[in-house]
């Protein structure tokens, strides 16, 4: 009982991040139609990011958390307005392409300048130690990282669900042609939902820093189970990326905890269950076929 | 307020409108005729700024919108009831009706758009296509009614309505023409089409080829009944 209460745990916290990087993922995939796959690349970077600023300026783990996503979400924006757009009208081939292509070039500069060799990022002084839960004790940060991103999620789905740029997002998501022909100036939110996906990848990275191994390969791993997230979710569905995200995570960790007699299932088991969901709902388990124009 | 000439629009290699030309004065109601697939709704696509392979003149209100897109055509006026109603699925009744910025000087509030409807007051928290289908055809004329539009451009609003709702349709599009809005419609239904409308313009195979009046219409009801093959 309390080794699976325990991997749960754990696994809630690894779907966490998945959550996050599926929410950037999906919001971008919905608005812009793009695949972001650099998605990876700015979770390094939001890790690198923290690090850089610890050990070169001692800017400290908090002020790290603001800044540098919001640091990022301009260099998304940037990028977007320099060359995401000009994917609309290519074929999407292309589309996987540059946003590969930024991921090795984002990559190789970290590389160039800190090596491969992960750098160490402490936890900051009041999430050290360990929270006692009665049946078992659970490391403070990562039940940080758990409650920070649940609020994250909530907190996405409260703007899209509530505010007004909320609903000319689901609204461009779902129609974009009929949107602008309501008067709607669609193109005008894309490069700051760019930039917002782009933040929640750099949050990600910045809270994992503490936790996981700070590398320039760091997002490369990490990415291809997102993606896995995502289409299990329904790509360009915010509510299922965040749901297979946290999902995913448990099913991971209790994989890991149980069929550790079959270790390969216990690797591929995030593969095993997106083929599972694919042959059943070819949209993923909350997407929906494309809606026309 | 409305002017078309030379009008031309190709799908890719196809050609489906031919230098089709027409006018629709302030405060008219004209239809827009023709037979399934002759380009009626790639007529009114072109005038929205939704149809990207096109050449001629398009003005509104003496105006050439020239490649201006479709939100600034939308923020000048135009409101567009599609073929398929433009229901949103992720929005609610109400958010479908308040999505759009109001444009015109005379909008109707959302309270008048429920008093009117009250249909669409009962689902006003639901999601928008889990309504029925004359409910989605009237919720996206209350739409552009709540926009202010000064222009409508009505593709098919009766299309698969029962007679009631069909009569409903003419009520609200009336009224509006009593407050001064003008409305291009796209009607296949002869006899709704003469008792909303002023004029009637006849498309076929891309091209304008007749414009009449209700008279005329009646008398010749008959023949363009068998031409447009209903
Ligand atoms: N997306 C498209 N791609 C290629 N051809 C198209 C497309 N949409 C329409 N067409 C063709 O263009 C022609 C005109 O279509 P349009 O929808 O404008 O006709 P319509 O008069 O509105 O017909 P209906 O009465 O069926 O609504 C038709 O022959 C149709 O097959
Ligand atoms: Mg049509």
């Amino acid at each position: 009982m309390t080794a699976l209460l325990q991997s749960t745990f754990n696994g809630l916290v690894s779907g966490a991040f998945y959550a996050l990087l599926a929410l950037g993922l999906a919001v971008i995939f919905g608005m812009l139609r793009v695949v972001n796959f650099a998605h990876g690349a700015f979770y390094m970077l939001g890790a690198f990011g923290a690090y850089v600023l610890l050990a070169e300026a001692g800017v400290p783990f908090w002020v790290a958390l603001v800044v540098v996503p919001l640091a990022l979400a301009l260099l998304g924006m940037a990028l977007e307005r320099a060359f995401i757009h000009r994917l609309t009208r290519l074929d999407p081939l292309y589309n996987f392409l540059l946003t590969f292509g930024l991921t090795l070039i984002l990559q190789d500069l970290v590389k160039l300048r800190y090596g491969v060799q992960s750098s160490p990022y402490e936890a900051p002084a009041g999430l050290r130690g360990s929270v006692d839960f009665g049946l078992f004790d659970f490391p403070t940060y990562r039940v940080f990282i758990l409650g920070f991103a649940v609020a994250v999620c909530v907190g996405v789905w409260w703007a899209l669900a509530r505010t007004r740029v909320g609903m000319i997002v689901r609204a461009a998501t779902e129609r974009p042609e009929l949107t602008r022909a309501l008067g709607i100036n669609v193109g005008r939110w894309i490069t700051p939902v760019f930039g917002f996906g782009i933040a929640l990848a750099g949050l990600a990275g910045v809270l994992a820093a503490p936790m996981r191994a700070v590398n320039p390969l760091m997002g490369a791993d990490l990415i291809i189970v997102v993606f896995a997230v995502v289409v299990i979710g329904g790509l360009g569905s915010i509510f299922g990326s965040v749901a297979a995200g946290f999902g995913i995570g448990m099913v991971q960790a209790w994989a890991e905890a149980y069929l550790s007699a079959f270790p390969i299932v216990a690797q591929t088991i995030v593969f095993i269950v997106m083929a599972a969901v694919l042959l059943w709902r070819p949209a993923g388990l909350f997407g929906r076929a494309e809606a026309p124009a | 307020m409305l002017r078309i000439e030379n009008l031309s629009a190709w799908y890719g290699e196809a050609q489906v409108l031919r230098d089709a030309g027409l006018h629709v004065d302030p405060g008219e109601v004209v239809t827009l005729v023709g037979r399934n697939g002759a380009g009626k709704s790639t007529l009114l696509r072109c005038v929205m700024g939704l149809h990207t392979g096109w050449r001629g003149t398009v003005e509104l209100g003496g105006t050439a919108l020239g490649n201006l897109s479709a939100d600034r055509r939308a923020r000048l006026g135009l409101g567009w009831v599609p073929d398929d109603r433009g229901s949103y699925a992720t929005l609610t009744v109400t958010e479908n009706l308040t999505l759009p910025p109001t444009v015109g000087p005379d909008p109707w509030s959302l309270e008048r758009v429920y008093e009117a409807f009250p249909a669409l007051y009962q689902r006003r928290n639901s999601a928008a296509t889990t309504l029925s289908g004359g409910e989605q055809q009237m919720l996206a004329l209350a739409r552009v009614l709540r926009m202010g539009a000064r222009m409508l451009l009505c593709d098919e609003p009766t299309e698969g309505l029962a007679p009631l709702l069909v009569q409903q349709v003419g009520d609200l599009l009336r009224e509006a023409k009593r407050h001064g809005v003008t409305v291009l419609l796209v009607e296949q239904n002869l006899r709704f089409a003469t008792s909303v409308a002023d004029r009637h313009y006849l498309l076929a195979e891309g091209r304008v080829t007749a414009a009449m009046e209700n008279s005329e219409v009646r008398s010749r009801e008959r023949e363009l009944l068998s031409y447009l093959g209903i």
